[in-house]
Protein backbone atom coordinates (compact mmCIF):
# COMPACT_ATOMS: atom_id res chain seq x y z
CA UNK A 1 0.00 0.00 0.00
CA UNK A 2 1.21 3.46 -0.79
CA UNK A 3 0.82 6.06 1.86
CA UNK A 4 -2.11 8.28 1.16
CA UNK A 5 -1.03 11.69 0.08
CA UNK A 6 -3.21 14.70 -0.32
CA UNK A 7 -3.63 15.87 -3.86
CA UNK A 8 -3.43 19.59 -4.43
CA UNK A 9 -7.05 20.52 -4.64
CA UNK A 10 -8.50 22.87 -7.24
CA UNK A 11 -8.90 26.56 -6.65
CA UNK A 12 -10.65 27.33 -3.42
CA UNK A 13 -13.70 29.58 -3.28
CA UNK A 14 -11.90 32.37 -1.51
CA UNK A 15 -8.31 32.39 -0.42
CA UNK A 16 -6.72 35.08 1.67
CA UNK A 17 -3.05 34.41 1.20
CA UNK A 18 -0.36 35.83 3.47
CA UNK A 19 -1.91 39.27 3.53
CA UNK A 20 0.06 42.08 5.14
CA UNK A 21 -1.14 45.64 5.38
CA UNK A 22 1.28 48.39 6.28
CA UNK A 23 0.18 52.00 6.59
CA UNK A 24 2.79 54.69 6.17
CA UNK A 25 2.59 57.21 9.01
CA UNK A 26 4.75 60.20 9.89
CA UNK A 27 6.21 58.11 12.73
CA UNK A 28 7.24 55.38 10.31
CA UNK A 29 5.35 52.44 8.84
CA UNK A 30 2.54 50.99 10.94
CA UNK A 31 1.90 47.28 10.42
CA UNK A 32 -1.84 46.75 10.78
CA UNK A 33 -2.12 43.17 9.57
CA UNK A 34 0.55 40.57 9.28
CA UNK A 35 0.45 37.19 7.59
CA UNK A 36 -3.30 36.65 7.39
CA UNK A 37 -4.11 33.26 5.83
CA UNK A 38 -7.67 32.10 5.48
CA UNK A 39 -9.76 30.06 3.09
CA UNK A 40 -13.51 30.30 2.86
CA UNK A 41 -15.70 27.53 1.49
CA UNK A 42 -18.73 28.28 -0.66
CA UNK A 43 -21.83 28.84 1.42
CA UNK A 44 -19.82 29.43 4.55
CA UNK A 45 -20.50 32.26 6.97
CA UNK A 46 -17.32 33.59 8.54
CA UNK A 47 -17.10 36.13 11.33
CA UNK A 48 -13.95 38.06 12.11
CA UNK A 49 -13.92 39.14 15.72
CA UNK A 50 -11.48 41.28 17.64
CA UNK A 51 -11.14 44.46 19.61
CA UNK A 52 -11.68 47.84 17.99
CA UNK A 53 -8.76 48.97 15.90
CA UNK A 54 -7.33 45.48 15.46
CA UNK A 55 -7.62 45.69 11.70
CA UNK A 56 -10.66 43.51 11.08
CA UNK A 57 -12.33 46.17 8.96
CA UNK A 58 -9.08 46.62 7.06
CA UNK A 59 -9.11 42.91 6.29
CA UNK A 60 -12.69 43.15 5.05
CA UNK A 61 -11.82 46.14 2.88
CA UNK A 62 -8.94 44.22 1.36
CA UNK A 63 -11.29 41.36 0.46
CA UNK A 64 -13.77 43.91 -0.91
CA UNK A 65 -11.00 45.44 -2.99
CA UNK A 66 -11.51 48.87 -1.44
CA UNK A 67 -8.05 48.61 0.08
CA UNK A 68 -4.95 46.88 -1.29
CA UNK A 69 -2.82 44.46 0.65
CA UNK A 70 0.79 45.58 1.05
CA UNK A 71 1.89 41.98 0.51
CA UNK A 72 0.04 38.79 -0.26
CA UNK A 73 -3.31 38.74 -1.97
CA UNK A 74 -6.89 37.60 -2.13
CA UNK A 75 -8.09 35.05 -4.66
CA UNK A 76 -11.78 34.63 -5.39
CA UNK A 77 -12.64 31.55 -7.46
CA UNK A 78 -9.16 31.41 -8.93
CA UNK A 79 -8.97 35.09 -9.82
CA UNK A 80 -6.99 37.66 -7.92
CA UNK A 81 -8.97 40.49 -6.37
CA UNK A 82 -7.60 43.68 -7.83
CA UNK A 83 -10.35 46.14 -7.09
CA UNK A 84 -13.86 46.49 -5.79
CA UNK A 85 -16.69 44.85 -7.68
CA UNK A 86 -20.35 43.94 -7.29
CA UNK A 87 -19.47 40.25 -6.92
CA UNK A 88 -18.21 41.15 -3.43
CA UNK A 89 -20.91 43.56 -2.38
CA UNK A 90 -20.43 45.26 0.96
CA UNK A 91 -23.00 46.08 3.64
CA UNK A 92 -21.40 49.16 5.13
CA UNK A 93 -21.25 49.95 8.81
CA UNK A 94 -23.22 53.19 8.46
CA UNK A 95 -25.58 51.90 5.77
CA UNK A 96 -24.18 54.35 3.16
CA UNK A 97 -27.49 54.80 1.38
CA UNK A 98 -27.62 57.71 -1.00
CA UNK A 99 -29.91 60.23 0.71
CA UNK A 100 -31.19 61.71 -2.54
CA UNK A 101 -32.53 58.38 -3.79
CA UNK A 102 -35.56 56.49 -2.51
CA UNK A 103 -35.26 52.97 -1.13
CA UNK A 104 -36.27 51.56 -4.51
CA UNK A 105 -33.81 53.79 -6.39
CA UNK A 106 -30.99 52.93 -4.02
CA UNK A 107 -31.48 49.23 -4.69
CA UNK A 108 -32.11 49.77 -8.39
CA UNK A 109 -28.85 51.69 -8.81
CA UNK A 110 -26.82 48.53 -8.40
CA UNK A 111 -29.34 46.22 -10.05
CA UNK A 112 -29.46 48.32 -13.22
CA UNK A 113 -25.69 48.32 -13.28
CA UNK A 114 -25.13 44.60 -12.73
CA UNK A 115 -28.11 43.25 -14.67
CA UNK A 116 -27.90 45.76 -17.50
CA UNK A 117 -28.45 42.92 -19.96
CA UNK A 118 -31.88 42.04 -18.52
CA UNK A 119 -35.08 43.75 -19.71
CA UNK A 120 -36.47 46.55 -17.58
CA UNK A 121 -39.38 44.54 -16.19
CA UNK A 122 -37.14 41.80 -14.93
CA UNK A 123 -34.81 44.27 -13.22
CA UNK A 124 -37.78 45.86 -11.53
CA UNK A 125 -38.87 42.44 -10.37
CA UNK A 126 -35.46 41.79 -8.81
CA UNK A 127 -35.69 45.08 -6.94
CA UNK A 128 -39.22 44.36 -5.70
CA UNK A 129 -38.27 40.87 -4.66
CA UNK A 130 -35.46 42.16 -2.47
CA UNK A 131 -37.57 44.92 -0.98
CA UNK A 132 -40.01 42.21 0.06
CA UNK A 133 -37.19 40.04 1.34
CA UNK A 134 -36.39 42.63 4.00
CA UNK A 135 -40.07 43.46 4.50
CA UNK A 136 -39.85 47.05 3.35
CA UNK A 137 -42.65 47.13 0.80
CA UNK A 138 -44.51 50.00 2.58
CA UNK A 139 -41.33 52.10 2.65
CA UNK A 140 -40.20 51.40 -0.90
CA UNK A 141 -40.69 54.94 -2.13
CA UNK A 142 -39.44 56.73 0.96
CA UNK A 143 -36.15 58.54 1.31
CA UNK A 144 -33.54 57.17 3.74
CA UNK A 145 -34.02 60.08 6.15
CA UNK A 146 -37.61 58.94 6.66
CA UNK A 147 -36.48 55.50 7.84
CA UNK A 148 -35.27 54.25 11.20
CA UNK A 149 -31.72 53.00 11.65
CA UNK A 150 -32.76 49.36 11.45
CA UNK A 151 -34.76 49.94 8.27
CA UNK A 152 -31.82 51.73 6.65
CA UNK A 153 -29.57 48.80 7.43
CA UNK A 154 -32.16 46.43 5.97
CA UNK A 155 -32.12 48.47 2.78
CA UNK A 156 -28.32 48.17 2.82
CA UNK A 157 -28.63 44.39 3.06
CA UNK A 158 -31.27 44.27 0.33
CA UNK A 159 -29.12 46.46 -1.92
CA UNK A 160 -26.20 44.10 -1.43
CA UNK A 161 -28.15 40.87 -1.89
CA UNK A 162 -30.01 42.14 -4.96
CA UNK A 163 -26.75 42.00 -6.89
CA UNK A 164 -26.42 38.26 -6.13
CA UNK A 165 -22.84 38.67 -4.92
CA UNK A 166 -20.60 35.63 -4.79
CA UNK A 167 -19.47 36.78 -1.38
CA UNK A 168 -21.39 39.10 0.91
CA UNK A 169 -19.21 41.33 3.06
CA UNK A 170 -20.65 42.88 6.20
CA UNK A 171 -18.75 45.50 8.16
CA UNK A 172 -20.28 45.61 11.65
CA UNK A 173 -23.70 46.03 10.06
CA UNK A 174 -25.66 46.05 13.30
CA UNK A 175 -23.18 47.95 15.45
CA UNK A 176 -25.19 51.16 15.59
CA UNK A 177 -28.57 49.57 16.30
CA UNK A 178 -30.44 49.01 19.54
CA UNK A 179 -30.45 45.48 20.98
CA UNK A 180 -33.99 44.53 19.92
CA UNK A 181 -33.58 45.66 16.33
CA UNK A 182 -30.19 44.02 16.18
CA UNK A 183 -31.59 40.68 17.28
CA UNK A 184 -34.39 40.81 14.74
CA UNK A 185 -32.03 41.74 11.92
CA UNK A 186 -29.62 38.97 12.88
CA UNK A 187 -32.42 36.46 12.54
CA UNK A 188 -33.52 37.87 9.22
CA UNK A 189 -29.99 37.86 7.87
CA UNK A 190 -29.45 34.31 9.05
CA UNK A 191 -32.68 33.17 7.42
CA UNK A 192 -31.78 34.84 4.12
CA UNK A 193 -28.27 33.41 4.16
CA UNK A 194 -29.51 29.90 4.93
CA UNK A 195 -32.21 30.06 2.35
CA UNK A 196 -30.04 31.35 -0.47
CA UNK A 197 -26.82 29.56 0.51
CA UNK A 198 -24.91 32.83 0.67
CA UNK A 199 -21.23 32.91 1.44
CA UNK A 200 -20.49 35.77 3.75
CA UNK A 201 -17.76 37.36 5.75
CA UNK A 202 -18.74 39.61 8.59
CA UNK A 203 -16.80 41.82 10.95
CA UNK A 204 -18.16 42.21 14.45
CA UNK A 205 -17.15 42.61 18.04
CA UNK A 206 -20.30 41.03 19.41
CA UNK A 207 -19.56 37.51 20.65
CA UNK A 208 -23.18 36.30 20.62
CA UNK A 209 -23.78 37.69 17.17
CA UNK A 210 -20.74 35.82 15.89
CA UNK A 211 -21.84 32.55 17.50
CA UNK A 212 -25.37 32.83 16.19
CA UNK A 213 -24.46 33.53 12.59
CA UNK A 214 -21.12 31.89 11.84
CA UNK A 215 -19.87 28.58 10.70
CA UNK A 216 -16.40 29.62 11.74
CA UNK A 217 -15.17 32.50 13.85
CA UNK A 218 -11.79 34.01 13.11
CA UNK A 219 -10.26 35.70 16.13
CA UNK A 220 -7.81 38.46 15.41
CA UNK A 221 -5.12 39.49 17.87
CA UNK A 222 -4.69 43.11 18.80
CA UNK A 223 -2.70 45.34 16.52
CA UNK A 224 -0.12 46.39 15.64
CA UNK A 225 0.71 43.43 13.40
CA UNK A 226 -2.60 41.74 14.05
CA UNK A 227 -2.82 38.15 12.93
CA UNK A 228 -5.27 35.30 13.24
CA UNK A 229 -4.99 34.12 16.81
CA UNK A 230 -7.48 31.27 16.72
CA UNK A 231 -10.23 29.89 14.53
CA UNK A 232 -13.30 28.49 16.22
CA UNK A 233 -15.58 26.15 14.31
CA UNK A 234 -19.15 26.69 15.39
CA UNK A 235 -20.86 23.34 14.92
CA UNK A 236 -24.22 24.33 16.36
CA UNK A 237 -26.94 22.70 14.26
CA UNK A 238 -28.83 24.82 11.75
CA UNK A 239 -31.37 26.29 11.50
CA UNK A 240 -30.49 28.19 14.62
CA UNK A 241 -32.72 30.41 16.66
CA UNK A 242 -31.50 33.26 18.74
CA UNK A 243 -33.36 32.19 21.87
CA UNK A 244 -32.79 28.44 21.74
CA UNK A 245 -29.22 28.36 20.50
CA UNK A 246 -27.99 29.36 23.96
CA UNK A 247 -29.37 26.11 25.38
CA UNK A 248 -27.07 23.98 23.27
CA UNK A 249 -24.57 22.22 25.55
CA UNK A 250 -21.59 23.47 23.55
CA UNK A 251 -22.72 27.10 23.39
CA UNK A 252 -21.18 28.35 26.60
CA UNK A 253 -17.96 26.45 26.06
CA UNK A 254 -17.51 28.22 22.73
CA UNK A 255 -18.65 31.53 24.11
CA UNK A 256 -16.17 31.12 26.94
CA UNK A 257 -13.41 30.42 24.47
CA UNK A 258 -14.17 33.61 22.54
CA UNK A 259 -14.48 35.80 25.60
CA UNK A 260 -11.33 34.32 27.06
CA UNK A 261 -9.43 35.08 23.87
CA UNK A 262 -10.68 38.64 23.78
CA UNK A 263 -9.86 39.15 27.45
CA UNK A 264 -6.35 37.86 26.95
CA UNK A 265 -5.91 40.26 24.05
CA UNK A 266 -7.16 43.08 26.19
CA UNK A 267 -4.83 42.19 29.03
CA UNK A 268 -1.91 42.04 26.62
CA UNK A 269 -2.82 45.43 25.24
CA UNK A 270 -2.98 46.93 28.70
CA UNK A 271 0.36 45.46 29.60
CA UNK A 272 1.87 46.89 26.42
CA UNK A 273 0.37 50.29 27.16
CA UNK A 274 1.61 50.18 30.72
CA UNK A 275 5.09 49.24 29.55
CA UNK A 276 5.09 52.04 27.05
CA UNK A 277 4.18 54.49 29.78
CA UNK A 278 6.91 53.08 32.00
CA UNK A 279 4.49 51.96 34.69
CA UNK A 280 5.81 48.45 34.88
CA UNK A 281 9.40 49.01 35.82
CA UNK A 282 9.92 46.67 38.63
CA UNK A 283 13.24 47.93 39.79
CA UNK A 284 11.84 51.20 41.13
CA UNK A 285 9.68 49.13 43.43
CA UNK A 286 12.45 46.95 44.73
CA UNK A 287 13.44 47.69 48.25
CA UNK A 288 16.91 46.42 47.70
CA UNK A 289 18.92 47.10 44.61
CA UNK A 290 21.93 45.24 45.81
CA UNK A 291 21.36 41.52 45.74
CA UNK A 292 23.48 38.68 46.90
CA UNK A 293 22.76 35.57 44.90
CA UNK A 294 24.25 32.34 46.05
CA UNK A 295 25.56 29.70 43.66
CA UNK A 296 27.35 26.43 43.84
CA UNK A 297 30.30 26.23 41.53
CA UNK A 298 30.29 23.78 38.64
CA UNK A 299 26.60 23.02 38.98
CA UNK A 300 23.75 25.00 37.44
CA UNK A 301 25.24 28.39 38.00
CA UNK A 302 25.40 29.29 34.31
CA UNK A 303 21.97 31.05 34.20
CA UNK A 304 23.29 33.44 36.82
CA UNK A 305 26.93 33.62 35.96
CA UNK A 306 26.67 34.38 32.28
CA UNK A 307 24.28 37.35 32.57
CA UNK A 308 26.39 38.61 35.41
CA UNK A 309 29.50 38.40 33.24
CA UNK A 310 27.69 40.26 30.49
CA UNK A 311 26.58 42.95 32.94
CA UNK A 312 22.89 42.38 32.18
CA UNK A 313 21.98 42.91 35.78
CA UNK A 314 23.76 46.22 35.87
CA UNK A 315 21.90 47.26 32.73
CA UNK A 316 18.67 46.76 34.62
CA UNK A 317 19.93 48.86 37.52
CA UNK A 318 20.53 45.91 39.78
CA UNK A 319 23.72 45.52 41.71
CA UNK A 320 24.19 41.78 41.93
CA UNK A 321 26.86 39.97 43.83
CA UNK A 322 27.35 36.34 43.14
CA UNK A 323 28.22 34.50 46.32
CA UNK A 324 29.90 31.19 46.19
CA UNK A 325 28.14 28.67 48.39
CA UNK A 326 29.27 25.33 49.62
CA UNK A 327 26.08 23.34 49.73
CA UNK A 328 22.29 23.56 49.30
CA UNK A 329 21.87 24.64 52.83
CA UNK A 330 21.09 28.21 53.68
CA UNK A 331 24.22 30.22 53.23
CA UNK A 332 25.12 32.16 56.33
CA UNK A 333 26.24 35.14 54.31
CA UNK A 334 22.92 35.77 52.60
CA UNK B 1 -35.99 110.47 -15.58
CA UNK B 2 -39.36 109.32 -16.75
CA UNK B 3 -39.40 105.72 -15.60
CA UNK B 4 -41.09 104.43 -12.48
CA UNK B 5 -39.48 102.64 -9.59
CA UNK B 6 -40.69 99.25 -10.70
CA UNK B 7 -39.11 99.66 -14.12
CA UNK B 8 -35.86 100.81 -12.56
CA UNK B 9 -35.80 97.74 -10.33
CA UNK B 10 -36.74 95.55 -13.27
CA UNK B 11 -33.79 96.92 -15.21
CA UNK B 12 -31.41 96.15 -12.32
CA UNK B 13 -32.89 92.71 -11.86
CA UNK B 14 -32.40 91.96 -15.53
CA UNK B 15 -28.70 92.76 -15.29
CA UNK B 16 -28.34 90.73 -12.12
CA UNK B 17 -30.14 87.83 -13.75
CA UNK B 18 -27.80 87.78 -16.74
CA UNK B 19 -24.61 88.26 -14.73
CA UNK B 20 -25.68 85.85 -12.03
CA UNK B 21 -26.71 83.11 -14.44
CA UNK B 22 -23.39 83.40 -16.23
CA UNK B 23 -21.60 83.25 -12.89
CA UNK B 24 -23.56 80.20 -11.77
CA UNK B 25 -22.82 78.34 -14.99
CA UNK B 26 -19.13 79.20 -15.00
CA UNK B 27 -18.83 78.78 -11.24
CA UNK B 28 -20.44 75.35 -11.09
CA UNK B 29 -18.62 74.13 -14.21
CA UNK B 30 -15.27 75.49 -13.09
CA UNK B 31 -15.83 74.34 -9.52
CA UNK B 32 -16.47 70.78 -10.62
CA UNK B 33 -13.40 70.88 -12.85
CA UNK B 34 -11.04 72.09 -10.16
CA UNK B 35 -12.76 70.04 -7.45
CA UNK B 36 -12.20 66.77 -9.28
CA UNK B 37 -8.69 67.57 -10.41
CA UNK B 38 -6.25 68.02 -7.56
CA UNK B 39 -3.49 69.44 -9.72
CA UNK B 40 -5.81 71.99 -11.30
CA UNK B 41 -7.11 72.93 -7.88
CA UNK B 42 -3.65 73.54 -6.50
CA UNK B 43 -2.71 75.53 -9.57
CA UNK B 44 -5.79 77.76 -9.57
CA UNK B 45 -6.66 78.14 -5.91
CA UNK B 46 -4.06 80.83 -5.03
CA UNK B 47 -5.25 83.01 -7.90
CA UNK B 48 -8.88 82.60 -6.91
CA UNK B 49 -8.08 83.46 -3.32
CA UNK B 50 -6.57 86.76 -4.49
CA UNK B 51 -9.10 87.55 -7.18
CA UNK B 52 -12.08 87.01 -4.93
CA UNK B 53 -10.90 89.63 -2.45
CA UNK B 54 -10.95 92.39 -5.07
CA UNK B 55 -13.99 94.57 -4.35
CA UNK B 56 -16.62 94.43 -7.11
CA UNK B 57 -16.45 98.11 -7.90
CA UNK B 58 -12.72 97.94 -8.50
CA UNK B 59 -13.56 95.88 -11.57
CA UNK B 60 -15.84 98.56 -12.98
CA UNK B 61 -13.28 100.90 -14.53
CA UNK B 62 -11.42 98.08 -16.22
CA UNK B 63 -14.72 96.69 -17.48
CA UNK B 64 -15.74 100.08 -18.83
CA UNK B 65 -12.37 100.44 -20.51
CA UNK B 66 -12.73 97.03 -22.08
CA UNK B 67 -16.37 97.07 -23.14
CA UNK B 68 -16.85 100.84 -23.61
CA UNK B 69 -20.52 100.38 -22.77
CA UNK B 70 -22.47 100.57 -19.56
CA UNK B 71 -24.62 97.47 -20.00
CA UNK B 72 -21.94 94.78 -20.48
CA UNK B 73 -19.75 96.47 -17.89
CA UNK B 74 -22.32 96.24 -15.13
CA UNK B 75 -23.12 92.66 -16.13
CA UNK B 76 -19.42 91.88 -15.93
CA UNK B 77 -19.23 93.36 -12.44
CA UNK B 78 -22.14 91.16 -11.33
CA UNK B 79 -20.49 88.15 -12.91
CA UNK B 80 -17.14 88.72 -11.26
CA UNK B 81 -18.80 89.30 -7.89
CA UNK B 82 -20.96 86.23 -7.99
CA UNK B 83 -18.60 83.74 -9.58
CA UNK B 84 -16.15 83.25 -6.68
CA UNK B 85 -18.49 82.02 -3.97
CA UNK B 86 -20.13 79.62 -6.41
CA UNK B 87 -16.82 78.40 -7.77
CA UNK B 88 -15.10 77.89 -4.45
CA UNK B 89 -18.11 76.29 -2.77
CA UNK B 90 -18.64 73.92 -5.66
CA UNK B 91 -14.99 72.90 -5.62
CA UNK B 92 -15.16 72.18 -1.88
CA UNK B 93 -18.45 70.32 -2.25
CA UNK B 94 -16.99 68.12 -4.94
CA UNK B 95 -13.92 67.40 -2.86
CA UNK B 96 -16.02 66.59 0.18
CA UNK B 97 -18.04 63.77 -1.36
CA UNK B 98 -18.14 61.40 1.62
CA UNK B 99 -15.90 58.35 1.38
CA UNK B 100 -18.95 56.14 1.97
CA UNK B 101 -20.60 57.30 -1.24
CA UNK B 102 -17.35 56.94 -3.14
CA UNK B 103 -17.05 53.38 -1.83
CA UNK B 104 -20.58 52.57 -2.97
CA UNK B 105 -19.72 53.88 -6.43
CA UNK B 106 -16.50 51.87 -6.48
CA UNK B 107 -18.14 48.62 -5.43
CA UNK B 108 -20.91 49.07 -8.02
CA UNK B 109 -18.28 50.09 -10.59
CA UNK B 110 -20.42 53.01 -11.72
CA UNK B 111 -19.25 54.53 -15.00
CA UNK B 112 -17.85 58.06 -14.72
CA UNK B 113 -20.85 59.77 -16.22
CA UNK B 114 -23.29 57.98 -13.95
CA UNK B 115 -21.04 58.69 -10.95
CA UNK B 116 -21.18 62.35 -11.89
CA UNK B 117 -24.98 62.53 -12.11
CA UNK B 118 -26.02 60.16 -9.33
CA UNK B 119 -23.34 60.73 -6.72
CA UNK B 120 -21.06 63.68 -7.26
CA UNK B 121 -23.60 66.34 -8.21
CA UNK B 122 -26.28 65.49 -5.61
CA UNK B 123 -23.64 65.20 -2.93
CA UNK B 124 -22.13 68.60 -3.79
CA UNK B 125 -25.54 70.24 -4.22
CA UNK B 126 -25.84 71.65 -0.69
CA UNK B 127 -22.46 73.35 -1.08
CA UNK B 128 -23.37 74.66 -4.52
CA UNK B 129 -26.59 76.19 -3.24
CA UNK B 130 -24.82 77.77 -0.29
CA UNK B 131 -22.42 79.40 -2.75
CA UNK B 132 -25.27 80.53 -4.95
CA UNK B 133 -27.09 82.05 -2.01
CA UNK B 134 -24.05 84.04 -0.97
CA UNK B 135 -23.55 85.06 -4.60
CA UNK B 136 -27.06 86.38 -5.11
CA UNK B 137 -26.74 88.65 -2.10
CA UNK B 138 -23.38 89.95 -3.26
CA UNK B 139 -24.68 90.58 -6.79
CA UNK B 140 -27.51 92.68 -5.50
CA UNK B 141 -25.07 94.69 -3.38
CA UNK B 142 -22.80 95.17 -6.36
CA UNK B 143 -25.42 96.21 -8.91
CA UNK B 144 -26.72 99.08 -6.79
CA UNK B 145 -23.21 100.43 -6.33
CA UNK B 146 -22.25 99.91 -9.95
CA UNK B 147 -25.33 101.68 -11.27
CA UNK B 148 -24.64 104.69 -9.08
CA UNK B 149 -21.36 105.07 -10.92
CA UNK B 150 -22.46 104.19 -14.42
CA UNK B 151 -25.74 106.10 -14.51
CA UNK B 152 -28.45 105.61 -17.11
CA UNK B 153 -31.09 103.29 -15.75
CA UNK B 154 -31.38 101.01 -12.74
CA UNK B 155 -32.25 101.30 -9.09
CA UNK B 156 -28.77 102.38 -8.12
CA UNK B 157 -28.89 105.31 -10.50
CA UNK B 158 -32.40 106.13 -9.28
CA UNK B 159 -31.11 106.46 -5.72
CA UNK B 160 -28.21 108.64 -6.77
CA UNK B 161 -30.46 110.75 -8.95
CA UNK B 162 -32.97 111.21 -6.12
CA UNK B 163 -30.15 112.42 -3.92
CA UNK B 164 -28.93 114.89 -6.51
CA UNK B 165 -32.42 116.27 -7.00
CA UNK B 166 -33.06 116.30 -3.25
CA UNK B 167 -36.04 113.96 -3.49
CA UNK B 168 -35.53 112.44 -0.07
CA UNK B 169 -38.84 110.58 0.05
CA UNK B 170 -38.04 108.81 -3.24
CA UNK B 171 -34.66 107.93 -1.87
CA UNK B 172 -36.09 106.30 1.23
CA UNK B 173 -38.75 104.41 -0.71
CA UNK B 174 -36.05 103.15 -3.11
CA UNK B 175 -33.95 101.89 -0.20
CA UNK B 176 -36.89 99.92 1.14
CA UNK B 177 -37.46 98.45 -2.31
CA UNK B 178 -33.82 97.46 -2.58
CA UNK B 179 -33.98 95.76 0.79
CA UNK B 180 -37.16 93.87 0.00
CA UNK B 181 -35.92 92.72 -3.40
CA UNK B 182 -32.63 91.53 -1.90
CA UNK B 183 -34.53 89.59 0.74
CA UNK B 184 -36.79 87.99 -1.87
CA UNK B 185 -33.80 87.01 -4.04
CA UNK B 186 -32.07 85.39 -1.09
CA UNK B 187 -35.17 83.44 -0.07
CA UNK B 188 -35.84 82.40 -3.65
CA UNK B 189 -32.44 80.71 -3.88
CA UNK B 190 -32.91 79.24 -0.41
CA UNK B 191 -36.21 77.60 -1.31
CA UNK B 192 -34.90 76.51 -4.69
CA UNK B 193 -32.05 74.79 -2.90
CA UNK B 194 -34.39 73.20 -0.38
CA UNK B 195 -36.57 71.84 -3.16
CA UNK B 196 -33.64 70.40 -5.11
CA UNK B 197 -31.35 69.09 -2.38
CA UNK B 198 -32.15 65.78 -0.67
CA UNK B 199 -30.01 65.59 2.42
CA UNK B 200 -30.00 62.70 4.82
CA UNK B 201 -31.47 64.90 7.51
CA UNK B 202 -29.00 63.93 10.21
Amino acid sequence: MFPKCELPSGPKFLEIDAVDRVFPTPQGPYVALQGIDLTIEPGEFICAIGHSGCGKSTLLNIVAGLDRASAGGVILEGKEVRGPGPDRMVVFQNHSLLPWLTVRQNIALGVNRVFAHLPKGERRQIVDEHIDMVHLRPAADKYPRELSGGMKQRVGIARALALRPKLLLLDEPFGALDALTRGRLQEQLMEICNHHQISAMMVTHDVDEALLLSDRIVMLTNGPAARIGQILTVDLPRPRERLTVVNHPAYYRMRGELVDFLNRQKARKQLQLARAKGLVRQRENLEKTTLDLGFIPLTDCAPLASPWKRVFFADQGLDVNLVRGTGWGRSPKI
Amino acid sequence: MNKGLALQIWESLRRVAIGYTLAAVVGIGGGIAIGTNKLLFRACDPFFQILRTIPPLAWLPIALAAFRQVEPSSIFVIFVTAVWPVLINTAVGVQEVPQDYRNVARVLQLPRLQYFWTILLPSAAPYIFTGMRIAVGLSWLAIVAAEMLTGGVGIGFFIWDSYNSSRMSDLIVALIYVGVVGFVLDKAIYYLGKAVVQSDGT
